[in-house]
């Protein structure tokens, strides 16, 4: 195997080596307290970035989804006309719902990676340094963000290619970043916190496929909450998904939004979501 | 209360002090005593059940500590964990590097989350991989290495933030036996150069034997004797001839030593499900 090659190249290198140590006797100096979150987050989303930079198949594969979403559905019922849009072609309409749900598909499995980083140990490492709990939870949940972010960008090319009419006002862009991390650290803490509940990769699976869609069904991805019956807007007006959706429907495509009451519903879901998974993380470090 | 007062030198790397931990009605740990000195290499030897990882998790902070004391220089896990975590190097029993990076990446997450300011953190992560002799794999993806090599990341991993003490949970578990004395060798030089304190566990006598100073034998829950190697070799050696053994008997190894002090009591113990499986899951990808 490469580990007995490796052997006495590293005993010759033992000069090199102890004079190269100095750096490991010091220990670093602590970030002082209000610091710490921030630069836990940029640690997560690092790692994130990494992974995607070392293996793309998966930003590939999550992107034929909502490609067809928006290839078959988008185009036919642009041409039945059957849902009423306020006057913009139905796969416009339709466009901020996909990009949306395809940031929630990628948020809501991101429990599974948590139960995997406890079962090989990855996560008893990141218990025991000096990161907070919470912390550790927000940085997740912000590189779950910068994930779907990335496939975001993914799914709005796509839209562009088909002719949706997006707006690239650059102000308006970061408010779609800003919308889409937001919902998206709010579904990743939701799955952090079925994994902290379940405690297995399999039932936080079969739960994650059991929920996505109810919850894009029961949100105005597809349609408007105004042909809802009565029962469905009550559950949309509960769905933090319409709520982002509308942010982003607004933002993208400058229909009526209203904005303001969507980003606080956003920034409220994520930071209920935060103190539930952090809650319940220490059930994962058992 | 004031049991723990003055029982132990302030100065101690470590110290339980009736150490308590029960899974349901599983008495895991039941009233450990421990002191680890400073700079000293410390094996906590015992088998799969005795409470040896059980009472590593307390001390790391993963799990609370329910009944009983445990100091960390000084720092209360149980109240001050912030600060007994800065102070850890921790490598768990299974093999924990995250096999999507590279071993350079790995290591630098570590001296991101230990705060290691940016402008000395590259320099900082190449001293960490030299060390363990990662140099001229650090650029590829983890899951190209062997079983030592991912040991050796995750000893990089762990030294990345200097700490003052060292826990490794099993770390030759499933190596080889060139990769287990690679990793030694390894957690040796690092000590002599950094004076750090190393707590280890262990069931392989014969490394706590080479490279321990001193050990502890753990036996459901609790330490059933302590000592260098050499003392308690020493010591059971001349029992058995007080008893009546003759002169000619070679002299116990560790191994007798710990059969001595756990009698007939091993067979019925064993690690909880969650240990075997781990234990699997190295050895499989380890191939």
């Amino acid at each position: 195997m490469s580990e007995a090659p490796a052997a006495p190249r590293t005993a010759s290198a033992d000069p090199a080596r102890a004079d190269g140590i100095g750096l490991l006797v010091r220990p670093p100096q602590p970030r002082a307290g209000w610091r710490v979150l921030p630069a836990r987050v940029v640690a997560m989303c690092a790692v994130e970035l990494q992974k995607l930079r070392h293996d793309r198949t998966e930003l590939y594969t999550r992107a034929v989804q909502p490609a067809l979403w928006l290839l078959i559905f988008g185009q036919t019922f642009t041409r039945i006309r059957a849902i009423p849009t306020g006057g913009i072609p139905y796969i416009d309409f339709m466009a901020p719902g996909i990009i949306a749900q395809s940031a929630m598909f990628i948020a809501i499995f991101y429990g599974i990676q948590i139960i995997w980083e406890r079962d090989v140990g990855v996560l008893n490492k990141l218990l025991v340094t000096p990161t907070p709990r919470s912390a550790l939870v927000t940085g997740k949940a912000f590189a779950a963000g910068v994930k779907s972010l990335i496939q975001a960008v993914v799914v709005i090319v796509i839209a562009a290619l088909l002719g949706v009419a997006l707006t690239w006002n650059p102000l308006r862009l970061l408010g779609v970043a800003a919308a889409v991390v937001l919902g998206s650290a709010f579904f990743s803490c939701l799955s952090m916190t079925i994994a902290g509940i379940v405690l297995n990769r399999d039932r936080l699976m079969g739960i994650g496929q059991a929920i996505t869609m109810p919850l894009f069904f029961a949100s105005n991805a597809l349609y408007p909450v105004a042909v809802m019956p009565a029962w469905l807007q009550a559950v949309s007006r509960a769905n933090p998904l319409s709520y982002q959706v509308d942010a982003l429907r607004g933002l993208l495509l400058g229909t009526p939004a209203h904005l303001a009451a969507d980003f606080a519903v956003l920034t409220v879901a994520a930071a209920l979501g935060i103190t539930a998974a952090s809650g319940l993380l220490g059930r994962l470090a058992r | 209360m004031t049991r723990h007062a003055g029982t132990a030198p302030a100065d101690d790397a470590v110290t339980c002090t009736r150490l308590a931990y029960a899974f349901g009605g599983t008495k895991a740990v039941d009233g450990l005593d421990l002191s680890v000195r400073r700079g000293e290499v410390f094996g906590l030897l015992g088998p799969n059940g005795a409470g040896k990882t059980t009472a590593i998790r307390c001390i790391t902070t993963l799990l609370p500590v329910p009944s009983g004391m445990v100091r960390v220089f000084g720092h209360d896990a149980a109240r001050d964990r912030m600060a007994v975590r800065r102070l850890l190097g921790y490598v768990p029993q299974q093999l924990s590097a995250d096999a999507a990076l590279t071993g350079r990446e790995n290591v630098t997450l570590f001296a991101r989350v230990f705060d290691v300011p940016r402008r000395e953190r590259a320099a900082r992560v190449a001293q960490a991989l030299a060390a363990v002799g990662l140099s001229d794999a650090a650029d590829r993806l983890a899951n190209t290495y062997s079983g030592g090599m991912v040991r050796r990341l995750e000893l990089a991993q762990a030294l990345v933030s200097a700490p003052r003490l060292l826990i490794l949970d099993e770390p030759t578990i499933g190596l080889d036996p060139i990769a287990r004395s690679g990793v030694w060798e390894h957690i040796d030089t690092v000590r002599a150069a950094t004076g750090m304190t190393v707590l280890v566990t262990t069931h392989y006598m014969d490394e706590a034997d080479q490279y321990c100073d001193r050990v502890g034998l753990m036996h459901r829950g609790r330490i059933r004797a302590l000592g260098t190697p050499a003392e308690l070799c020493q010591g059971l050696g001349e029992r058995r001839r007080a008893q009546g053994a003759p002169a000619t008997d070679p002299s116990p190894t560790l191994e007798d030593v710990f059969r001595d002090v756990a009698g007939s009591g091993l067979d019925d113990s064993s690690g909880d499900f969650r240990d075997v499986r781990s234990t699997r899951r190295t050895a499989h990808r380890l191939g």
